[in-house]
């Protein structure tokens, strides 16, 4: 799968900022006056950032305000609502703390609930396509959540939190790595299913449709990244998971706090570059690519 | 909007013979004219002239080389576009509505000015059949030519899709698959039609014909040899160079 800059930016992000503001939400640290807005302000930059970087690569995001109305079948409608109505529940609750000193416990909860439901149906989005077998398996929607409670308890300045929750989403990491591979071959989709040919012997790609590449092969096969894959998750396992529970291991220190979280986000960014470059498309198969 | 109807009784397809196809293209270029020409944004095309032209197309034409064990390999040539699935998983995902099913014939559609052009349709279509239009920004499929089908300003014989009406060899077909004593299910029966991954549940409306099976040629056996033992200059020159370091047998 093609990895756009603005799905990835929105992900990692979007991530983030609801991890954070669930951790916000639950009360396992309620500021007050201005550091309260400090804490407000650095979720609703990475969450509302995140959703805005997902409208980039929309043909027409004038209409976008659509997308809202099909919840009952549409995970990307859900996961839009869910989107907008935590905020919304956060917002209040954050003014709650802002304004009057004063934590509304339910509407905390509520918003911390929203955050995982956000997280979660975003995972769903990628997680129910039958035609990327990669991703439609039970560790897709566990490893978006995990990721989004440990980066956000590592942005909520929570260590021991954080040390338990990346060392488990960072071991889930690996095993989506070493599983995923065989996934698309488990998936039972091959030349001979996609052409109905298989009866009679072995099918190869004899002539593409057209001498050009087309909107299909640019979206769905994307061979580039594939090279550097194995280092590439070396670098995001050490920048999301290694470098950040080191640094937290360290006694107590602002500066490496901050640069446990800018580790953190490179590691992110890395690992959800390969979530999309490694992921292959059924459709690759009526080219004989993948 | 986006909830599949209940299955319809009428279901309208097509039916492709893959043991008729010539590969001519003729159905893409039909295809590609009357969409362009006709209902919604036209399927535009980017540096068609320069060096690395690319378009949109609702219907293209792969050709596959099938190797069987004991026999040559043979070349299908593979048309495909949009299956118009009962189980259509482009529908369902849809955030806007603008993808929907058809309830009086099954047709898979898209109402252009309500798509946001996000191509989640796309990304979970297994055959390639949606495409978002580089210029217009909006996801373009196969509308089976619902323009054409009902369109009562055409002569009777033009009222099916452009592909069908186009093409010189008669492999492709166009009628009620829901009917079990329609001609394209009476194909369908006889010919042993089938579904591209079935696997994959969306169970298509449209159907492929498998080739006919080829005659087995007699195994032929080669002539004998006739000139066992050379004469003349041809020969004594071969065996002077044979014998030559290096020269072969």
């Amino acid at each position: 799968m093609h990895p756009a800059p603005s799905v990835i930016i929105f992900t990692t992000f979007s991530g983030l900022g609801f991890g954070l503001l669930f951790w916000l939400g639950l009360g396992v640290i309620t500021p007050t006056g201005l550091s309260a807005f400090i804490w407000f302000a650095i979720a609703y930059v990475f969450a509302v950032g995140g959703l805005l970087a997902s409208t980039f690569h929309l043909g027409h995001p004038e209409r976008a305000l659509k997308a809202f109305s099909q919840w009952k079948t549409s995970w990307l409608s859900r996961e839009g609502i869910a989107a907008i109505a935590t905020l919304i529940i956060m917002a209040i609750y954050g003014a709650g703390l802002v304004f009057a000193a004063t934590p509304i416990a339910i509407l905390g909860w509520i918003g911390a609930l929203g955050a995982l439901a956000t997280v979660f149906t975003t995972s769903m989005i990628y997680t129910q396509l039958k035609t990327v077998p990669r991703w439609h398996h039970w560790s897709t929607p566990m490893l978006f959540l995990g990721l989004s409670l440990g980066g956000g308890a590592l942005l909520a300045g929570q260590v021991k939190l954080t040390i338990t929750l990346l060392t488990c989403a960072g071991g889930l990491q690996v095993f989506v790595w070493i599983t995923g591979g065989a996934r698309f071959e488990q998936s039972g989709s091959d030349m001979q299913t996609a052409t109905g040919l298989g009866n009679i012997g072995k099918v190869r790609s004899f002539a593409p449709p057209h001498t050009g590449s087309n909107y299909l092969m640019r979206e769905f096969i994307y061979v580039v990244g594939r090279k550097h894959a194995q280092k590439l998750q070396v670098i995001a396992l050490v920048f999301g998971f290694v470098a950040p529970i080191i640094l937290l291991l360290i006694p107590f220190n602002h500066i490496f706090a901050g640069l446990a979280v800018l580790f953190h986000i490179g590691g992110v960014l890395t690992l959800r570059w390969l979530f999309f470059a490694q992921a292959e498309h059924v459709v690759g198969l009526y080219y004989g690519m993948r | 909007m986006t909830q599949l109807p209940p299955p319809s009784a009428k279901k309208l397809g097509l039916v492709i013979d893959l043991d008729t196809c010539v590969g001519c293209h003729a159905c893409v270029i039909s295809c590609k004219g009357w969409n362009t020409e006709n209902y919604g944004a036209p399927l535009s095309d980017q540096d068609p002239y320069g060096g690395d032209p690319s378009g949109t197309f609702l219907n293209r034409v792969h050709s596959y080389e099938v190797q069987p064990e004991d026999a040559p390999a043979q070349l299908v040539h593979f048309p495909k576009s949009c299956l118009h699935c009962e189980d259509a998983p482009c529908v369902t995902v849809c955030p806007t509505g603008a993808s929907y099913k058809r309830v009086e014939d099954g047709i898979v559609l898209v109402n252009e000015s309500d798509c946001i052009g996000c191509g989640l349709c796309a990304w979970a279509c297994p055959y390639g059949a949606r495409e978002l239009d580089a210029d217009a920004g909006v996801m373009k499929k196969c509308t089976l030519c619902v323009d054409r089908i009902y369109n009562e300003n055409l002569p009777q014989e033009d009222r099916e899709p452009a592909c069908v009406r186009t093409c010189p060899a008669g492999a492709r077909h166009f009628g009620d698959l829901g009917d079990a004593d329609s001609d394209v299910s009476k194909l369908v029966a006889e010919r042993g039609g089938f579904d591209l991954m079935p696997e994959l549940g969306t169970k298509p409306v449209n159907k492929y014909l498998p080739p006919r099976p080829k005659d087995v040629a007699t195994p032929c056996t080669p002539l004998e040899t006739v000139a066992h033992d050379g004469k003349g200059f041809a020969a004594w020159l071969d065996r002077a160079l044979s014998a030559l370091p290096g020269g072969g047998s």
